[in-house]
């Protein structure tokens, strides 16, 4: 019953006028920002932080409108999917093999509310699962010393290539990159500056805002640039009309089984480390057609194709949240971009956040439900409204993405010291994406690099200079265990999973061509 | 090769990386480890991951040709231009010109990239400026 007072007091917190707005005004930008291919969810969470900031507004409101973005983008995405066949973001790749053939028969409208709905119960269904999950994960959090945080940030970092990543040696250029980044600053515990290069606006650090926005919005920007004009440009693709946007009770009916179990492994599939919505989609989607596809219907159309990637992407949504929120770490790219806020806030995410900021984390879950409940309703009445928004095209829309960028950055400390260093660090994401090196680590690097550092020198320094003590514990040997076995793995099966995810898109897209 | 080019950057770059580390100045106040340690740590896995490009590089992406490079190297200048002059000029003028030359450069024809630009920037000024009251850059005219 805790719990339910606790979620209580949450709605109180998350119910006021201006609370309200906020959740209501990021559901719409972020569905926008979602169904715009090329802006995902990091991106739109990323280029909206600096406003927040900018903005004045205190912890539970940034919070409650950035979340509100992250769900979504989670929505938008599976808008292009079904009309362009086209993702509007990585999760809803998937979404395109049953949505993109269903419009084409001219149900588009009802694959778009279709989908809404499961997105709706899975994101609902793993929010309730973040409700109970968390605080169980909050009390081993609890038994963790310095040592045993050392070495949960160096799980994150060698789970977080994930088990569909190709190239484990660039995940782990990409995370020491990262942490590289975050020492450039004056040492916290010694006070001597380190890599400076007497630069004093170095000082403070690099701000992990400016590599983010830098990184994940400015070298979209060049990506654009690259491709333009080129069968990669997504202007070009031919124009669906929608249809009826009510999907019948029966479909409704002979989905829900599907929607139910499809959110249950996207959950798992969201808080386990390093796997996150892409995976949980997959996995749910091939789930799905090895059960359910009897006739061999999936991938020319079936309804149940489309809502099982989108209950289990928005339902690993939901479920990435628990050990970003329970454990400080997050489990996805997304997850770490709003580590980066709450960070920014001052606010440290962990076991103590819910026993000192219980308002926070009780009024983000609340919004949660309600930005849930706000993107339903918005969802299937003005599903065209945001079709309309896809009409923008990229000539126009990039620029916009640039600009706000830029407004944002300065807005938080008016230097243009920090604009260079945010469009260093575009460039430096553009040629990382060329190389095939995920951003991800990088970002999560900035923002851990500190918080590792720390652990790693008190737990050293209690025990009078052991390094030994870093693997001293069960739990820390338990730790490392998963974090090796999480690095090593991908190796073996990487290549595997991912060709067949790449397989499994393509495949089904020549079908429908 | 890209990825031994890649690998090659990545040593040097631990490399510096150790260096910049090795000569971080003692502190009157210390700890254990000592400000060197986690960098060295760092530099390390910068340097076995690049080895690893060097032995067992993944085939080389799609460059862009040198137009195309040129295109990206043009759009970074006239991003550090107006990085510079943002609060040379002010914000209007800056970012009408930016913006006109972006979306110029991604597809626009001339004359509607102008209005395209300026449009831009007074759309983001009506609406982050008035509407939101962020502090934007302000030039010699208050704008």
């Amino acid at each position: 019953m805790d719990l339910l007072a606790s979620l209580g007091d949450g709605f109180a917190v998350a119910l006021t006028f201006q609370n309200i707005g906020l959740a209501l005004m990021g559901c719409f930008l972020g569905t926008i920002m979602g169904a715009l291919p090329g802006l995902g969810p990091s991106n739109g969470v990323a280029i909206l932080i600096p406003l927040a900031f900018t903005l004045g507004l205190g912890a539970t409101p940034s919070l409650i409108l950035l979340t509100s973005v992250y769900y979504g983008a989670m929505y938008g995405g599976r808008i292009s999917s079904i009309l362009l066949n086209i993702p509007g973001d990585e999760p809803a790749m998937m979404t395109c093999l049953d949505g993109y053939p269903m419009a084409r028969n001219g149900r588009a409208g009802e694959a778009l509310a279709l989908s809404g709905v499961a997105s709706f119960v899975g994101a609902f269904f793993a929010t309730w699962g973040l409700v109970l999950l968390a605080p169980q994960l909050v009390k081993v959090a609890l038994l963790f010393g310095p040592a045993e945080y050392f070495a949960l940030f160096a799980l994150a970092f060698m789970t977080l290539g994930g088990v569909s990543s190709t190239n484990q040696a660039k995940s782990a250029f990409a995370a020491a990159l990262g942490l590289g980044l975050a020492m450039v600053g004056v040492d916290t515990q010694t006070g001597v500056p380190r890599f400076t290069f007497g630069e004093v606006h170095l000082y403070d650090g690099i701000d992990f805002l400016v590599a983010i926005v830098g990184l994940f919005a400015l070298s979209e920007v060049f990506i654009f640039l690259e491709h333009r004009g080129t069968d990669k440009d997504a202007s070009t693709a031919p124009k669906l009309a929608i249809g009826r946007i009510v999907p019948s009770w029966g479909v409704l009916k002979s989905c829900t089984p599907t929607m139910l179990r499809t959110t249950v492994l996207g959950f798992i599939a969201g808080v386990l480390p390093g796997a996150g919505a892409s995976l949980g989609s997959f996995i749910s989607y091939s789930m799905e057609k090895k059960l359910v596809d009897r006739n061999g219907t999936f991938g020319t159309g079936d309804p149940r194709g489309v809502a099982a990637p989108e209950a289990g992407n928005n339902a690993a949504a939901g479920g990435a949240l628990v050990p970003m929120l329970a454990l400080g770490v997050p489990g996805s790219g997304t997850t770490a971009v709003l580590l980066a806020v709450l960070l920014s806030l001052n606010i440290t995410p962990g076991p103590l956040l819910f026993t000192q900021n219980p308002d926070v984390v009780w009024g983000l879950i609340a919004a949660l439900f309600i930005g849930n409940v706000m993107l339903l309703a918005m969802n299937i009445p003005m599903v065209g409204l945001f079709v309309r928004v896809l009409m923008v095209p990229p000539r126009i829309l990039m620029p916009v993405v640039a600009m706000v960028s830029f407004v944002g950055i300065y807005g938080i400390s008016g230097s243009s010291f920090d604009l260079m260093v945010m469009i260093g660090f575009g460039v430096m994401g553009w040629v990382l994406r060329k190389l095939d090196v995920p951003l991800v680590p990088v970002i999560l690097g900035t923002l851990l690099g500190n918080a590792m550092e720390v652990n790693m020198r008190r737990a050293v320094t209690i025990a009078d200079g052991d390094y030994s003590v870093l693997f001293g514990s069960w739990l820390t040997l338990v730790l490392w265990a998963i974090a090796i076995v999480g690095f090593v793995l991908p190796i073996f099966v990487g290549g595997v999973v991912k060709a067949r995810m790449r397989g499994a898109a393509q495949r089904e897209a020549a079908q429908t061509d | 090769m890209s990825d031994r080019i890649f690998g090659g950057i990545g040593l040097m770059l631990a490399l510096l990386y150790v260096w910049r580390a090795a000569i971080i100045p003692d502190s009157f106040m210390s700890d254990a480890v000592g400000p060197r340690a986690f960098p060295y740590g760092i530099a390390a896995v910068l340097a076995l991951s690049s080895v690893f490009f060097l032995l067992k590089p993944d085939p080389a992406p799609e460059w862009p040709r040198a137009g195309r490079l040129a295109e990206i190297g043009f759009a970074v200048l006239v991003m550090i231009a107006y990085a510079q002059l943002l609060p040379e000029v002010g914000f209007l003028i800056a970012t009408a010109f930016a913006s006109a030359y972006l979306t110029w450069r991604l597809g626009s024809p001339p004359l509607q990239s102008v209005l395209i630009g300026a449009g831009t920037s007074i759309g983001i000024y009506v609406i982050f400026r008035l509407i939101l009251g962020l502090s934007l850059a302000k030039g010699p005219f208050g704008f």
